[in-house]
């Protein structure tokens, strides 16, 4: 198999840690790649990251390139741009797929720019497709899925007449496989050519709050919107989530409203979840909220207003006021358990 | 010493409060029925400059947009809140622009208006919620960038430094960056002023008739005194010096192969009642097929 024509990975490593959205890219990246027959290659730039890229290999990656300088543990956006497009001329991939991160929404628009190609931000779908442009008929290009417009809308983007083509993915929708510990990959250095005006930016410090809101990894999740009205009232969602064993999350107006933080936050702006059953309580159901939780295996929806869209998603629908609803739902489950 | 401060907008159309009449009976958006506004997190990012106005004298904020005609809407409202000079980039020839061609455009604007130490930019639009133009304008212009800042911790004129506070996942990171730098301001931090009225009174019959001919170049040096009466510069791609290959289509690498719409799908919906039994029976029910417990 060629080098060349690769389907390439940033591979984000924060504070040491490989991101789940690498991960779930390179998954991705081998289906792709199987489908165009090429290879999948990483790039995995820090401190001291060689160890790490060997462990990937097994998600079939025949090639991962890395960088490593102690400059280089935290992303910044000079120095990471100068190694991965430099990378990218040289090993010419066909496909470059970064995570939807902060770090990532970052590099992969300053890579585009400077190579002159397309990139299309916060993808939910890659597939490969055909494509014909003036006349001109692309075979085998890849299908940039994302919505926009708020969500009210379902793009599908292409960029044939560039490489590589380039796209963001949000974290969550690709679907890991199951690591082959056999797979055959190489871990290629590449040296650092940097110097000191390379590194512009200084990080002073960097707090991380540890993570106690686990939504991705929620079973259960019990969601409070606006129509939960008061602070008062989100106990109740509390309430019933731990009688359940659930996590709690929160629409985007809830957190506007200041009723919980915006680590609770489902949609297109906050988590994309999808548990075996969402409640959700006072959620109207906006297209931006439901972009993040209807790929949920059941969803209850509970409501006093029952025209409320959420109804049009969910399995169950409960129209009627949550401080009623919720202490009988708590009462029944206590009741069977 | 005073700044030179440029804010990059948008117009963009409301799509976080659709309301019923924005939908078609299909379940789609009508988008021609949505208003068009200000992006959110780009008056955010005016608010950050206006701010560094009010607490460094001799500061000049300049205001760059481009669209349609219409977007001198967001101009005007940008001089309402304090803004000193306001552009409007607009051609034929930038409609269909990517936004790799946008963030050409916006980096030949920018260079137009000369020599700056900050450009803000929102985070993101929420038309398109690409986050990309900032990042693009950034590498266009070969300076640094502060992307997701929620607030700014100090600027040094003196030094020419800027700290600011910027969130990752999970926390922020506080970063020092030297001028020139390019800052994506999200909506956490700053809460975007009112407009004045005495500058409503002032500018509310503003337009943009001058053509590039008759711009006057005192006009954007700090300090000089502005001429009231038509304060909107309107450029042109001649005027900003672009190439056309580089603009609108031509210059855009992604096309749109499909747009699908999105359609609320009525789905298989059972109704509990709220009474003790009904609710009962349903949480029997997921109970039995593992769902719960």
């Amino acid at each position: 198999m060629s080098k060349q024509n690769s389907v390439m990975v940033f591979v984000q490593q924060d504070d040491g840690q490989i991101a789940e959205v690498s991960i779930e890219l390179l998954c991705k990246a081998r289906e792709l790649a199987d489908r165009l027959k090429v290879q999948v290659t990483g790039v995995l730039i820090g401190k001291d990251v060689e160890n790490q890229a060997k462990n990937l290999l097994s998600y079939g990656v025949d090639e991962m390139f890395i960088v490593q300088d102690s400059r280089l543990e935290h992303y910044t956006p000079i120095p990471y741009t100068k190694l991965m497009a430099g990378i990218i001329l040289k090993q010419k991939p066909q496909i470059v797929l970064y995570g939807a991160t902060t770090a990532g929404r970052d590099l992969g628009p300053r890579i585009a720019s400077q190579l002159k190609v397309g990139l299309t931000a916060d993808c939910t779908d890659l597939q490969i497709g055909d494509h014909t442009v003036k006349g001109v008929a692309y075979t085998d290009i890849l299908y940039q899925i994302r919505p926009a417009f708020g969500g009210n809308i379902i793009a599908t983007i292409v960029s044939p007449e560039k490489k590589p083509q380039m796209a963001t993915v949000r974290e969550g929708v690709m679907k890991l496989t199951t690591p082959d510990p056999g797979y055959k990959g190489t871990v290629t250095e590449v040296k650092a050519a940097l110097e000191e005006s390379d590194f512009p930016s200084v990080i002073i410090q960097r707090i991380k709050e540890e993570k106690l809101v686990n939504l991705k990894g929620a079973q259960v999740i019990v969601s409070g919107g606006i129509g939960v009205e008061t602070k008062e009232n989100f106990k109740l969602i509390y309430d019933l989530a731990r009688t359940l064993g659930a996590e709690v999350g929160a629409s985007r107006a809830a957190v506007d409203a200041g009723l919980i933080p915006k680590d609770h936050q489902v949609g297109q702006t906050g988590t994309t979840v999808r548990p075996k059953l969402y409640i959700a309580c006072g959620i109207s159901g906006s297209v931006q909220h439901r972009a993040g939780m209807d790929e949920s295996a059941r969803i209850i929806a509970i409501n006093s207003d029952p025209e409320a869209p959420i109804f049009q998603i969910a399995h169950y629908g409960i129209i009627g006021d949550l401080k009623d609803v919720i202490p009988r739902f708590i009462k029944a489950f206590k009741a069977k358990g | 010493m005073g700044l030179n401060l440029i804010v990059l907008v948008k117009q963009v159309p409301d799509t976080q409060n659709i309301t019923g009449e924005a939908m078609k009976e299909d379940g789609t958006v009508n988008r021609a029925a949505l208003p068009a506004i200000f992006n959110p997190e780009d008056l955010h990012a005016l608010e950050a400059a206006l701010t560094l106005k009010d607490s460094i004298s001799g500061t000049t904020v300049h205001v760059i947009t481009m669209g349609p005609p219409s977007a001198i809407q967001v101009l005007k409202e940008s001089l309402y809140r304090g803004a000193d000079t306001v552009a409007l980039v607009s051609d034929r020839k930038f409609a269909g622009a990517d936004t790799l061609a946008t963030s050409y455009a916006l980096k030949c604007a920018i260079e137009k208006i000369g020599a700056y130490d900050i450009v803000f930019c929102g985070r993101q639009a929420i038309d398109g919620d690409t986050a990309q133009v900032g990042p693009q304008t950034a590498e266009k212009l070969g300076i640094n960038q502060i992307t997701c800042v929620s607030s700014i911790e100090k600027v040094d004129p003196e030094k020419k430094i800027i700290i600011a506070n910027r969130s990752i996942e999970g926390g922020f990171e506080q970063v020092q960056a030297p001028f020139p730098v390019l800052l994506t301001i999200t909506d956490e931090g700053y809460h975007p002023r009112p407009p004045s009225v005495i500058k409503v009174m002032t500018y509310k019959n503003a337009s943009a008739e001058m053509s590039d001919e008759q711009y006057d170049e005192s006009y954007i040096d700090a300090g000089v005194e502005r001429k009231t009466g038509q304060p909107i510069s309107l450029w042109d791609i001649g005027a900003i010096g672009a190439d056309p290959e580089s603009c609108g289509l031509a210059g855009s690498p992604t096309k749109v192969k499909t747009i699908e719409s999105v359609i609320l799908k009525s789905g298989d919906i059972r109704m509990i009642e709220n009474t003790d039994d009904a609710i009962a029976g349903m949480v029997h029910e997921l109970i039995a097929d593992h769902t719960l417990g």
